[in-house]
């Protein structure tokens, strides 16, 4: 008995760390759709972008002799950021605003074009093979009998959770507090009302971007850190993933893309654990097909209702 | 103070606006009026920026506003509202009054996460301008309510109160007493009014309401499908055959 729940706590565990990198990428998703109204399909390149240069930190600091652990993380976690906030924001200049006010599949075309240009410009920099490294930080804790089946919560787990937790508070406060964000809730919105009344719409859309970019950068980070491998195709399949996350919780609605990232990441580990490995994604998008069926704004979402 | 001369605005085979030239002074009164689809909103959205006039020529302060990108035009000083009521519904009332300050306050990600005082100081600074506004037309109570819940003569009296915390010099009013009660027409009247008294501002008004246009018009402009048709004052108007003739048709 013990054992089956100490089973059943593990693949929750897991199903938890899964799900808060996909609900910081899914952020990214549903904020770029709450103000525009496009998906943008470049996010998860932006995301595995973030992984390199985290590794890339890494292993520079590695060169230098740092070991102090903490600043490494930091320092791959800031640069990562900085990296792909500049990307995030570069590809909204230069790939979606231009073609804003247009037909919606216009910018959703160029999105993709992005996509597969930045998976190749990745991949002709730094090679069509795996890069692995070490882990960073091992060891965790064991729970259970010690000669039966032991649950374990790795340090590396923990530190995803905190850093998740951290980022998501930050985000909420900022927008619900701050000016800018405030600002971002009014363009999404009525943009054109927002313009009307003198804000620089363009400008609170480009942050957007740039927050957007960073949290994938955060989940870049962490996951990396966490499977310590990446090659320049990870964006594709986790930006798909994040992107049913922000769907099923609702797209536009922040809460719901929190927590769609970690029903879908249970719902993932759990699936492997009892039934298949391979069944994993195919559970998980009968998933997004259902909710889409019964409740299409997502768990989140609320419908528009117009008031005549 | 506005100044719009020729103007033309043109849908394909459509010329929906011909030649429509007018002039608003400070502390002015202005009302556009005509049969529906006349054009008067049409002027209202190509001198707001949201279309591109085909010709023409619209001065604002004695700047060229055509082909500004439309915050631009509204923070020379001009704002306006449009037939429906478009507020940000699922922000508090309060956050509408904030919203529209945006542009006065500076926006520097890195002095809003930090709290700088300047940045509390002008904050604090917003929040009393929106209290101010919201007293004004009586919503005070309902400051921390979701816009969207208001009833429809609160929403139509945030939305002035919304426009006048960004500092108008001019004022566009697209048919503010459409969906009115008689009361609710009186009391716009009266805002209308004092905006221009108290506050110096000039106010181009789109109004069916007869007895509020006549009652608080400076001057009138009529348009009758896309072209101008009389100007004058309210007097004027009134005795203008040629405006009989388009409102009551012929006999």
């Amino acid at each position: 008995m013990l054992e089956v729940i100490l089973y059943f706590i593990q693949q929750l565990i897991n199903g938890i760390t899964i799900g808060s990198t996909y609900a910081l990428i899914a952020i990214g998703y549903t904020m770029v759709y709450g103000i525009i109204g496009m998906i943008n399909f470049a996010h998860g390149e932006v995301y595995m972008i973030g992984t390199y240069v985290a590794f890339m930190a890494i292993s520079g600091m590695a060169m230098l002799g740092i070991e102090f652990l903490p600043l490494i993380f930091l320092v791959a976690l800031l640069s990562s950021m900085l990296v792909s906030s500049s990307f995030g924001w570069a590809i909204e200049r230069i790939a979606y605003r231009p073609l804003r006010g247009g037909n919606r599949l216009i910018p959703l075309i160029s999105a993709i074009g992005m996509s597969i240009f930045l998976q190749n410009y990745v991949r002709l920099g730094q090679g069509s093979r795996d890069i692995a490294m070490s882990s960073q930080i091992s060891g965790g804790w064991s729970f259970g009998p010690e000669d039966g089946f032991q649950a374990s919560l790795s340090y590396i787990q923990v530190l995803i959770f905190i850093v998740t937790i951290i980022s998501m508070t930050v985000l909420t406060l900022f927008i619900s507090r701050s000016r800018m964000g405030r600002a971002c809730r009014a363009v999404a919105q009525d943009l054109k009302m927002a313009n009307l009344l003198g804000i620089d719409t363009n400008r609170v859309i480009a942050s957007t971007f740039v927050i957007g970019a960073a949290l994938a950068a955060v989940a870049g980070t962490l996951l990396g850190m966490y499977y310590g491998v990446v090659n320049a195709f990870v964006g594709f399949i986790a930006g798909l993933k994040a992107f049913t996350a922000a769907v099923l919780g609702g797209i536009g609605s922040i809460p719901g893309a929190m927590l769609g990232g970690i029903i879908l990441g249970v719902t993932e580990s759990m699936t492997a654990a009892y039934f298949s490995t391979e069944y994993k994604d195919v559970v998980s998008f009968a998933l997004l097909v259902l909710i889409l069926l019964f409740k299409p704004t997502g768990i989140l979402g609320k419908p528009e209702v117009e008031k005549i | 103070m506005l100044s719009v001369r020729d103007l033309s605005m043109r849908f394909g085979g459509l010329l929906a606006v011909n030649g429509v030239s007018l002039d608003v002074n400070e502390r002015e009164i202005i009302s556009i009026i005509g049969p529906n689809g006349a054009g008067k909103t049409t002027v209202f959205n190509c001198i707001s920026g949201f279309y591109k006039p085909t010709s023409g020529q619209i001065t604002f302060k004695g700047k060229q506003v055509q082909g500004l990108p439309d915050f631009k035009i509204s923070r020379l000083g001009m704002v306006r509202t449009f037939q429906h009521v478009r507020l940000f519904n699922r922000m508090t009332v309060i956050e509408n009054l904030l919203v529209a300050q945006h542009r006065h306050v500076n926006t520097n990600l890195l002095s809003g996460l930090l709290k700088t005082p300047s940045y509390r100081k002008k904050e604090s600074e917003a929040m009393e301008k929106a209290a101010y506004w919201l007293k004004k037309v009586d919503l005070l109570p309902l400051a921390n309510r979701e816009a969207g819940n208001l009833a429809y003569g609160q929403q139509r009296r945030l939305e002035i109160a919304r426009c006048m915390v960004t500092g108008p010099d001019l004022l566009m009013l697209d048919e503010p007493a459409a969906g009115l009660n008689p009361k609710e027409t009186r009391d716009l009247d009266e805002l209308i009014v004092s905006l221009k008294h108290d506050y110096n501002v000039s106010i181009l008004l789109i109004e069916h309401d007869m007895g509020l246009v006549m009652g608080i018009s400076d001057r009138i402009y009529v348009v009758s499908q896309g072209t101008p048709l009389a100007d004058g004052t309210p007097d004027e108007i009134r005795t203008n055959p040629d405006v009989i003739k388009a409102y009551l048709g012929e006999d």
